[in-house]
Formats: structure tokens, C-alpha cells, sequence
């Protein structure tokens, strides 16, 4: 899977997860929780819904790894493909 | 009118769903009362048969005042019987909707997230939903913030229980760092055994905590009431969830202390997800012990918290911060949680308080046995 459908991925998910924001206008390297407000409870959700979609299983000790939207692409990218 | 906490005041009754009459049993919706902050959905707790409908759509009655009276099975003559509810709150930014919107919504199988409301404060009303049914299949509508009105009201109400809890509640407050290095470790390696859906967060830990140490020191785990202390003997712990905005909900968890790690996970993750969507029940607002406030995700280190009458306690938590940390003559770098108490001085001493928040310590010490 290429990043720009990775990222579309992350839109969708991001949307059900924040509605009233718009990922659109996330910077790729703003921090994500900052820029869409969402708490620990929502990035879990984000987690589980990645993990839903994409079927990538992301362990706790990567979250540090994921602080903005370029992150979260790239690894999940890789980690789809692998 | 049955009051839903301290900022209550009084409540609008929209419209009655029965008769007098009509048979109704325990849960039933009987009504729809309006709130400053919400809709509200008249949940009845008794079985019997409806006697006479006090109240009138349109009429606005002080909390306290009887709605309607129900007789009960086998009583001779019919009594005025307090109704509970189920609570519709505010969900600023994510979703305000009458409760028969959402009745249809969920019946039409449309996402009322994707709608905006025409009703007062940008309420999603049931003709919305049904122009939405219509329309389904164009390109969902952006939701937008919630209007200004809504944050009113929800501001102001937020300011009467404050001010209130401020003008009576002589606070105390006491803080403590705490180690988490043990209870992360812990959480890491059980959260390793589970799939992702399935994972704990570190809060659930601390609320644990919380409702444990409450078990060892009851006073704070009671309300003040015509200036005496009464103990609670069912810990419900009130837990603050921020809603965009600025609002503010803090419904219970129900006898947490009772509740193994993954049963209070799914309990907040419940909670987190009826609150955002408008589905609180009335006992969550209204019966929680203790409140706790964990403003750790926003970057808080810190948290000072103000008591929601006529609780006498609340907990707050900061964020969880590697920092230097000496024991045993050695310095290492340890994961520090501040945890601080709000104590109202009528009912317990900072001595007490001081147990409770070592107690606390030590139940942290021993994330196994939570």
C-alpha cells in the first residue's frame, strides 16, 4: 500500500474519531494529538481502528514513534507492505 | 423535576410519551424534560399504571416538583412517585440531538454526526433527521462547532456548580509525587497478552487506585449534607471527561472498587463513548462519590481540582513525566505521576487526607493486586 493511500486511511479514521476537525489541514509534521485534540482515549481508538482497517497491530512501545500525521504514514506504510 | 446535580436549577417538560392510563413498566421512556445543558429522557423506576400527568408540555418547574403520579402494582391508592432519567448531555462539537431525532436516526439507520441541527442551540430535531433520510446519500455535511448559545448554557451552568462548590466547600489540598515504574511495567506486559481493542489505559490503573484507597478511607467517599459527613458505602467514581469547547460532563463509574481492570476499561470506554454521544443515564450524573480529573494528555503536571458538592473529595492527576527520582541513596529516572487530593475541610482533616493519598501510593506500588 502506497502512503497517499495509507494517508487516506488515516483520514477516514481520524474523521470518525474527531469529526468536527479537518485532517485535511493537519501540517505532516504538526503533532497529532495537539492538532486534532483527542485525548488518550481517542488515540487508542485511532490505534484500534488502524488495526481494523489495515490490519496492522501496533505495539505500545511504537506509540512515542507516532507524533504526527508524516510518522504515522511512514510507518504504517511500511508496515503494510511488510 | 429531579435534580441532576448541583447546577440544576429547574427543567422545561417537552413532551410526555404516555397517558393516564397506560401501563408502564421499569426503564420505560415516559417524557422528555429540558435542562439548561440538556435533553433529557424521563426514565421511570417503577411498574404500575400512570394516574395523573402533573406537569404540561411547555411548563417549566423548579427541581423537586412532582411531574406525574404512578400507581404502583397492588397499592390502593396511587402515590407521587419520583421519576429518574436518562440524561441526554450536551456533546459540544460532536452531536446535540433530541432524543426522538435520535430515536429516528437510529431507525433510519442515519449518523446524526452527520447532520447539522435546526432546532434551538443547533438541537438536531427529528424533521432534520428525516431531510437527512432523504438526502442520504450526498456527501456528508461538515459538522460544525457548537453555537454559541449551547456554550452558554453549558458555561453557565458549570459556573453555578462551581461557584457554588467554591462559595461552601472550605478546600484543603495536598499532593504527592508517585512512581509509576512498577504499575507501567505491569500494564505494559498485560497489555502485551491482549489485542489491541483489548488494551488497558494507564488511567484505569489510576482509577483503581483511587476506589481501593477510598475502601481504606471512607470518609472521602461520602457527601456533606445538612452539615454531616454521609459515608457512601458503593464507591462511584465520578470521572471528568472534557468535551471540545469547553464543556465538561463527569458521569460515575459504578462501584469501581468491584470492577477487575478490564471490566473498568470497558466501563470507561462506555462512559467515554455515551457521553460523546449524548447517552448518559441519569444515575451516572447524579450518583457519583468522588470525582477524579486526570488532565495528564493535555500536558498538565499538576491538578488542583474544585469539589463537586455535595462530594467531599477529588482526585486529580498530571501527566506522567520521566523525571529524576531518588531512593535508596540512588538516583534514576522514573516515570512521576503528581496526584493531588481537594479536600473539604467540614468533613475530613488533611491528616486523613494525607493517609488517603499514601494509601493510594501504595496500592500504585502493587499494580497485581489491583
Amino acid at each position: 500500500m502506497s502512503e497517499p493511500e495509507v494517508r487516506s486511511a488515516v483520514f477516514r479514521i481520524l474523521r470518525k474519531i474527531a469529526p468536527e476537525a479537518d485532517p485535511d489541514r493537519i501540517r505532516p509534521d504538526d503533532n497529532l494529538r495537539e492538532a486534532l485534540d483527542i485525548d488518550s482515549f481517542d488515540f487508542l481508538n485511532v490505534m484500534i481502528g488502524l488495526n481494523e482497517e489495515l490490519h496492522v497491530e501496533i505495539p505500545e512501545s511504537d506509540y512515542g514513534k507516532l507524533r504526527t500525521l508524516n510518522d504515522l504514514t511512514r510507518y504504517l506504510a511500511e508496515h503494510v507492505s511488510a | 423535576m429531579p435534580s441532576l446535580g448541583a447546577d440544576m436549577q429547574e427543567g422545561t417538560l417537552i413532551e410526555w410519551n404516555v397517558k393516564p392510563g397506560d401501563r408502564i413498566q421499569r426503564g420505560d421512556i415516559i417524557g422528555i424534560v429540558r435542562t439548561e445543558k440538556a435533553d433529557i429522557e424521563v426514565e421511570v423506576y417503577h411498574e404500575g399504571v400512570v394516574e395523573q400527568l402533573l406537569a404540561k408540555a411547555g411548563e417549566t418547574l423548579p427541581v423537586g416538583a412532582v411531574l406525574a403520579v404512578i400507581r404502583e402494582e397492588g397499592e390502593g391508592a396511587p402515590a407521587a412517585a419520583p421519576v429518574a432519567l436518562a440524561i441526554t448531555p450536551p456533546a459540544v462539537g460532536r452531536l446535540r440531538a433530541s432524543p426522538l431525532a435520535r430515536r429516528e436516526a437510529q431507525q433510519l439507520g442515519i449518523d446524526l454526526a452527520q447532520i447539522q441541527g435546526s432546532g434551538p442551540h443547533g438541537e438536531i430535531t427529528e424533521a432534520d433527521v428525516h431531510r437527512a433520510a432523504e438526502t442520504a446519500k450526498k456527501a456528508p455535511v461538515e459538522k460544525p462547532a457548537a453555537p454559541p448559545e449551547l456554550r452558554a448554557g453549558i458555561r453557565r451552568a458549570i459556573a453555578a456548580a462551581m461557584a457554588r462548590s467554591n462559595r461552601e466547600i472550605p478546600h484543603y489540598y495536598l499532593e504527592t509525587k508517585i512512581d509509576l515504574s512498577l504499575a507501567l511495567k505491569f500494564l505494559e506486559a498485560e497489555n502485551q497478552k491482549r489485542s489491541v481493542k483489548d488494551r488497558i489505559l494507564s488511567v484505569v490503573l489510576l482509577i483503581k487506585a483511587v476506589a481501593r484507597a477510598l475502601r481504606d478511607v471512607p470518609e472521602l467517599n461520602a457527601y456533606w449534607v445538612e452539615d454531616q459527613l454521609q459515608r457512601k458505602e458503593a464507591v462511584h467514581i465520578g470521572f471528568a471527561i472534557s468535551l471540545r469547547d469547553g464543556g465538561l460532563v463527569v458521569p460515575a463509574i459504578m462501584d469501581a472498587d468491584r470492577k477487575n481492570l478490564d471490566e473498568l476499561m470497558q466501563a470507561l470506554r462506555d462512559l467515554i463513548t455515551r457521553a460523546r454521544a449524548g447517552r448518559l443515564r441519569s444515575s451516572e450524573i447524579t450518583d457519583a462519590t468522588v470525582t477524579i480529573t486526570n488532565l495528564g494528555d493535555l500536558g498538565v503536571e499538576t491538578v488542583h481540582g474544585v469539589i463537586y458538592p455535595p462530594q467531599v473529595a477529588l482526585v486529580g492527576f498530571g501527566r506522567i513525566v520521566e523525571s529524576p527520582w531518588a531512593e535508596n541513596g540512588m538516583l534514576g529516572i522514573r516515570p512521576i505521576v503528581s496526584a493531588t487530593l481537594a479536600g473539604d475541610h467540614r468533613a475530613t482533616d488533611g491528616h486523613r487526607g494525607a493517609q488517603f493519598l499514601t494509601t493510594l501510593n501504595q496500592h500504585l506500588q502493587e499494580p497485581e493486586k489491583l
